[in-house]
C-alpha cells in the first residue's frame, strides 16, 4: 500500500505540482498494456470489428478522468476551468452514446436457433 | 486508508474491468458481458477521480456534473442513429475524444506555464504534452472531416484531393511542428512558449485536414481504424502527463485495437501504412485502357430467381452498394425463402467490405440474418469452387479478379472473394458505369456472369418476390 500510495500523483495537488515523476514506471505500464491490448484485440471475432470499435471509442474517452482533474481545480484561471469542462463535456458524449450503440449492435447478433424462435 | 489509496484502487478494478470488456468481446455471445463490463470500469475510473479530486479540495461541482448531463444529451441521440450512419457516428465520436484529449494538454500547458512551474513542465512531460496535442487535434479535424466524407455532406469533396507537391508539404509542416516542440521542451517557459505552443496546435489542426482529403471512400476503414489508434493514444499522452497509470491503460488498449483493426485493413487491401496515408488512391491513371468495349450481358430477376432456386449453395458477396441502398432488409426475405426451398446460403465477408471494419457484419445482424452463415473471406474462398450461385450485391472491387491476374491494376495482389469460380454470377449493379476509380470488374464480362441493373433494394426486392412465387412460372 505504502508504496502505491508512494509512487502515485494521478491526482496532483490542486497547486498543479507534480511532486516526483515515475517516467520509468510510466512507460513499463504502457508497454506491458500495449502487448495486452495487443494478444486481447487479436482474438477479437471479426464478426465484431465495428462494435470493437465503438467500444474503444467509449474506453478511450478515459480522457474524462483528466478533463476532471483540470476543471476541478481550485484556483486555476477561468479559460482552464472552461477548457476541462468542454473536454468532460466532449468524453461523456463519447462514454454515453459508445456504450448504448456497443450494445445495441451487440444485440442484434443472434445464432442460427434463436433466429428460428 | 488514505484517499490517495483509494483512488489508486478504484484504478486498479476499473483496468482490470477495460482488459476484460476487450476480452469478453472474442466471442458474441460474451461480448455483451463486455459492454457491461466497460461501464463497470468508467464509472469506477470517474467515481475514483472524483473521490480524488475531492479529497484535494477540487470545486465546481455543480459546472462538472453539468458538462456532463450536456455530454449525456447529446451522446443519447448519437447512440440512435441508423446502422448506415455508424461510420460516421465512429469517426464523430473519435473527433470528439481528440478534441478532449487536446484541450486537457492545453489546459495543462497554459496553467504549468502561468505557474512557471518548471518541474512540472519537465522534458519528459512537455514531450507527452505535445504528442498529446498534436495527436489530439489532429484526430479531431482529421476525424471531423472523414465524418463529412461519409455523411456526403455537400462542401465536403467525396473524391480524393490531390496537388502537386503534397506530399512534401505535408512533410514540411510536420518538420515544422517538430521544430517547434523541440524548442518547446528545450525551453517550456520561454516568453514565446505560448506561441510555440499555439503554433503546434494550429499546424496540428492544420494536419487532420491535410492527411484526410487525399483519401477515398474505398480507404475508409483503414483510415477510421488509424484515427482510433490516435485518439487512442492521445490519451495514453495525457497519462503521461497526469501520470495516471489507468489512463496510460486505458488509451493503450484503445490505441492497440486500432493498430491492429488498421492492420488488418491495410492487408485485406494489400497496402502498406504508408501507401494510405501518403498515396492517394483513386487517382489512377485508368490502367484499363485495352480499347476494345466489353460488352455487358444482363439477365431477368425472374431467370435469376429460377437459378437460385435450383441451386444447393448460393453465396451472396454484400458491399457498400448494399449499405447505400439499404437493401439488408430484402436481403434478408431472399435468404429466407432460398433456405425454405433448402438451398444453403452463406455470406461471404471481405474485410473492406462497406466503410468501417465489420460493416457488413452490423448491418447483416440488424436484418436478423444469424451470424453462423456469414463467413469472412479466408474461410469461403474454399467453398467457392462448389458454389452454385454467387449473388454480388453493391460489391465491386472485392470481387474483381484483376487482383489476382491484372499486375496493372491499382487493385492487384489485394485478397479478393473469389466469386469468379463459382459456376453461375449474378451480380447487382447501379448502373452501367465503371465502379470506384474507374476500374473495370473483368469479373462482369466473363461468360458465366450475369449483370441485374437497377437499385439494390428493388433488385433484391424484386428477386424475393419471383422466389415467393407471385407472378408465378
Amino acid at each position: 500500500m505504502l508504496l502505491l500510495a508512494r509512487s502515485e500523483h494521478a491526482v496532483p495537488a490542486t497547486g498543479g505540482g507534480h511532486g516526483e515523476l515515475d517516467v520509468m514506471g510510466a512507460l513499463f505500464v504502457f508497454m506491458l498494456a500495449t502487448f495486452i491490448g495487443v494478444m486481447v484485440i487479436q482474438r477479437v471475432s471479426r464478426l465484431l470489428h465495428t462494435p470493437l470499435m465503438s467500444l474503444t471509442n467509449a474506453i478511450s474517452a478515459i480522457a474524462v478522468v483528466g478533463a476532471i482533474i483540470v476543471s476541478a481545480g481550485k484556483d486555476y484561471p477561468g479559460y482552464i476551468t472552461a477548457l476541462g469542462l468542454i473536454a468532460i463535456f466532449c468524453s461523456t458524449t463519447n462514454i454515453v452514446s459508445g456504450f448504448l450503440i456497443t450494445d445495441r449492435m451487440l444485440k442484434m447478433f443472434k445464432k442460427q436457433e434463436k433466429v428460428a424462435k | 486508508m488514505s484517499a490517495e489509496t483509494l483512488v489508486q484502487l478504484l484504478y486498479l478494478v476499473s483496468t482490470a474491468l477495460f482488459i476484460l470488456s476487450l476480452r469478453w468481446m472474442s466471442d458474441p455471445e460474451t461480448a455483451r458481458k463486455g459492454v457491461f463490463s466497460g461501464v463497470g470500469a468508467m464509472t469506477l475510473a470517474v467515481v475514483g477521480t472524483l473521490t480524488g479530486v475531492l479529497a484535494t479540495g477540487g470545486t465546481h461541482y455543480w459546472w462538472i456534473l453539468g458538462a456532463f448531463a450536456l455530454g449525456a444529451a447529446v451522446g443519447y441521440p448519437l447512440a440512435q442513429v441508423p446502422l448506415t450512419a455508424v461510420p460516421q457516428r465512429t469517426a464523430l465520436s473519435h473527433a470528439f475524444g481528440g478534441l478532449a484529449a487536446g484541450l486537457v494538454g492545453t489546459a495543462k500547458f497554459f496553467l504549468y506555464y502561468g505557474q512557471k512551474n518548471e518541474a512540472a513542465l519537465a522534458p519528459f512531460i512537455v514531450v507527452a504534452l505535445v504528442a498529446e496535442i498534436l495527436l489530439g487535434f489532429l484526430t479531431f479535424t482529421g476525424s471531423i472531416l472523414a465524418a463529412g466524407k461519409l455523411q456526403e455532406v455537400k462542401w465536403i469533396p467525396q473524391r480524393p484531393v490531390t496537388y502537386p507537391g503534397q506530399n512534401a508539404s505535408n512533410l514540411a509542416l510536420f518538420a515544422l511542428a517538430l521544430g517547434l516542440g523541440v524548442a518547446l521542451v528545450l525551453h517550456p517557459l520561454a516568453p514565446w512558449a505560448p506561441w510555440a505552443f499555439g503554433g503546434i496546435i494550429l499546424l496540428s489542426l492544420a494536419f487532420g485536414v491535410l492527411l484526410i482529403i487525399p483519401i477515398g471512400g474505398a480507404d475508409m476503414p483503414t483510415v477510421i481504424s488509424i484515427l482510433n489508434a490516435y485518439a487512442g493514444l492521445s490519451a495514453v499522452a495525457m497519462g503521461f502527463v497526469l501520470n495516471n497509470k489507468l489512463l496510460i491503460t486505458a488509451g493503450a488498449l484503445d490505441g492497440s485495437s486500432g493498430l491492429i483493426l488498421s492492420v488488418i485493413m491495410c492487408k485485406a487491401m494489400n497496402r502498406s501504412f504508408f501507401n494510405v496515408l501518403f498515396g492517394a488512391f483513386g487517382q489512377t491513371t485508368t490502367a484499363s485502357a485495352e480499347g476494345e468495349q466489353k460488352a455487358y450481358k444482363s439477365d431477368t430477376v425472374e431467370s435469376a430467381a429460377q437459378v437460385m432456386e435450383q441451386a444447393n449453395l448460393v453465396v451472396i458477396v454484400p458491399g457498400y452498394g448494399m449499405a447505400v441502398a439499404q437493401a439488408q432488409h430484402k436481403v434478408r426475405e431472399v435468404y429466407d425463402l432460398l433456405k425454405k426451398k433448402g438451398v444453403t446460403v452463406k455470406f461471404a465477408i471481405h474485410p473492406v467490405a462497406g466503410r468501417m471494419p465489420g460493416h457488413m457484419n452490423v448491418l447483416l445482424a440488424e436484418a436478423e440474418i444469424p451470424y453462423d452463415d456469414l463467413v469472412e473471406m479466408d474461410e469461403i474462398n474454399g467453398d467457392m469452387p462448389q458454389a452454385d450461385v454467387v449473388l454480388v450485391i453493391g460489391a465491386n472491387d472485392v470481387v474483381n479478379p484483376a487482383a489476382r491476374s491484372d499486375k496493372n491494376s491499382p487493385i492487384y495482389g489485394m485478397p479478393i472473394i473469389d466469386a469468379d469460380k463459382a459456376k453461375t454470377v449474378y451480380a447487382i449493379k447501379r448502373s452501367k458505369a465503371p465502379g470506384f476509380a474507374g476500374i473495370d470488374n473483368e469479373l462482369y464480362f466473363l461468360d458465366k456472369t450475369f449483370m441485374l441493373f437497377g437499385d439494390a433494394k428493388s433488385v433484391v426486392g424484386e428477386l424475393a418476390r419471383k422466389l415467393a412465387g407471385e407472378g408465378g412460372h
